[in-house]
């Protein structure tokens, strides 16, 4: 691994060298290097680019990497990846993908996501969305997730944008079983003219499903967010969706909640704020010895911690 | 030493001028002083006056001789003003923890800062990594915001309304804790309250009504002037009630 390489992964995977476990490494657009263990089988795709990721049914304590770096300047990725999680699995999977552009073409990364989580299994996906480099092309990453968690299921998302990504749209799908259990939390920082989308969409189908999508975002300087989240509740179910904005320079951001309760015992909330700083917030801070910038600084780190 | 020379401040309500603080001046070098008086009578526009959150509109402040009238939140913040809110602030994700670090300065062990935190009375180890959001009573981040002053620990403590909304039983504490920092502290506290209890420890009581100092000196000489007159003294009994 070249430091490039090394300091990307710190940024979107916290890794400091290769990972334990299995792994994936995808590097301006190949397989750079791979790791399956006695319970994670990673297979390369015949019709398309991506990886089928086969998880034994009780495989417990076990993580999978699947980091995706793009150097090249101008490269359009595109990568189908399935996860197919085994009844009773307990797994942690860090996927994320940096992208250091120093050209002047935009690069791309798609990345569509397809989880089939088993009975019980219980899945923690986290996601890091990073993109640096001196020259004026553009990053463009626009993940698809789509999820779909059979009864008793359990998974938790955590999606974080903090920097360096010009454009994405980010679309998630997912449908519950009977007691299944979907955690979204999302955190987005977009500045300069960044644009970000994020689609939610879930389908509580089962009895006793619940799902919860947290938004936190920070929109600054001529950045422009909108966050759509749909929940439909077809049964006895709870669903609760939540977005959180801090609004700064001449920043927009639209929320955009949807419920549909098609079942009487459907229980459906949505809650959303967008705003600037609180003036006493500020001030709090800063009767603490702080300047009013120190102040933001730390109101913003916090908010998105 | 703080000193108020000829502090006025006023605002224009509906298109009235009206005078919120009247020629003010005052030398506060006590160790413990409590400012009373009406509501509405310009105690907490006094305080804000000093921590530097309102200009006045005319007059001066001084700080050890300095004068600071100009200064901002921060720069007086830093010669060593602190100021606990009547109405603390929330934060969504900010812990009790970041919070008394930044009051601090500096890295703080945890140790130390559960040590602020039991003395305002608040179990620290339930505390510490809770964040500083609406899940927290109006009580709880009373304590808290005491203890960042406390863990701040400047030349002069100002205090709004302490007592407002914590239950008689923390307020015994509280007392406790007043009275401890009147020991311990080597700077000013400034304290504005309508206990009794707590104008009881101070070492001089500064009453501002109408926007005007109205009377000052010790429990002694000022409380019979308190209570003999009517009007602050029915104000007064309402909020004790």
């Amino acid at each position: 691994m070249d430091q490039l390489q090394k300091s990307m992964l710190e940024k979107i995977a916290d890794l400091h060298e290769v990972p334990e476990g299995a792994y994936n490494i995808r590097y301006n657009g190949k397989t750079e290097s791979r790791n399956t263990t006695a319970n994670i089988d990673i297979v390369t795709k015949e019709d398309v680019q991506g990886i089928d990721i086969i998880v034994k049914p009780g495989t417990k304590n076990e993580s999978l990497h699947i980091p995706v770096i793009l150097a090249e300047s101008g490269l359009n990725d595109m990568v189908y990846n399935d996860f197919i999680i085994g009844d009773d699995a307990d797994i942690t999977i860090v996927a994320g993908c940096g992208i250091h552009n120093c050209g002047v073409d935009t690069s791309k990364h798609e990345g569509i996501h397809t989880f089939h989580i088993g009975k019980n299994a219980k899945v923690k996906y986290i996601e890091k969305h990073y993109g640096e480099g001196e020259g004026t092309g553009e990053n463009v990453l626009n993940p698809t997730t789509i999820i779909h968690i059979d009864e008793g299921g359990y998974m938790e998302m955590e999606s974080t944008q903090i920097k360096g990504v010009d454009s994405t749209v980010r679309d998630t799908k997912a449908d519950l079983k009977a007691g299944a259990t979907l955690v979204i939390k999302e955190k987005i920082m977009t500045h300069g003219k960044q644009v970000a989308k994020t689609n939610f969409e879930v389908d509580l189908a089962g009895e006793d499903s619940s799902a919860n999508v947290i938004s936190r975002s920070v929109a600054r300087d001529e950045s422009e967010q909108v966050f759509y989240s749909k929940i439909c509740g077809n049964n006895r179910c709870y669903g609760h969706t939540e977005c959180d904005a801090i609004l700064m320079d001449n920043a927009k951001v639209s929320a955009i909640p949807a419920l549909d309760a098609n079942n009487v015992d459907a229980s459906l909330i949505h809650e959303a704020a967008i705003g600037k700083i609180a003036g006493e917030q500020l001030i709090k801070l800063m009767t603490l010895g702080l300047t009013e910038e120190e102040a933001e600084e730390q109101i913003i780190n916090g908010f998105m911690k | 030493m703080l000193e108020l020379r000829n502090v006025c401040f006023q605002v224009n309500e509906d298109n009235n001028e009206k005078e919120i603080l009247k020629d003010i001046n005052l030398t506060i070098d006590d160790r413990f002083v409590a400012i009373t008086g009406p509501n509405g009578g310009g105690k907490s526009t006094l305080a804000k006056v000093i921590a530097g959150i309102v200009t006045p509109t005319s007059g001066q402040i001084l700080l050890d001789g300095e004068d600071i009238t100009g200064l901002s939140i921060t720069e007086r913040a830093r010669k060593g003003i602190s100021f606990a809110f009547q109405q603390p602030v929330r934060f969504k994700g900010l812990t009790v923890k970041d919070l008394i670090t930044l009051a601090k300065g500096e890295r703080i062990s945890i140790t130390e800062a559960c040590s602020y935190l039991s003395e305002v009375g608040l179990c620290a180890k339930d505390y510490i990594n809770r964040e500083v959001n609406a899940s927290l009573s109006g009580g709880e981040l009373k304590r808290i915001e005491i203890a960042m002053i406390m863990a701040r620990g400047t030349k002069l403590s100002l205090f709004d309304e302490p007592e407002a909304g914590i239950d008689l039983w923390s307020f015994n504490n509280l007392i406790r804790v007043f009275e401890g920092m009147h020991d311990k502290i080597n700077g000013s506290i400034i304290i504005i309250s309508h206990q009794e209890r707590i104008l009881n420890i101070a070492d001089k009581i500064i009453v501002l009504a109408n926007g005007e100092v109205t009377a000052q000196g010790t429990k002694e000489e000022v409380m019979p002037k308190l209570l003999a007159s009517s009007e602050a003294c029915a104000t007064l009994m309402n909020k004790l009630a």
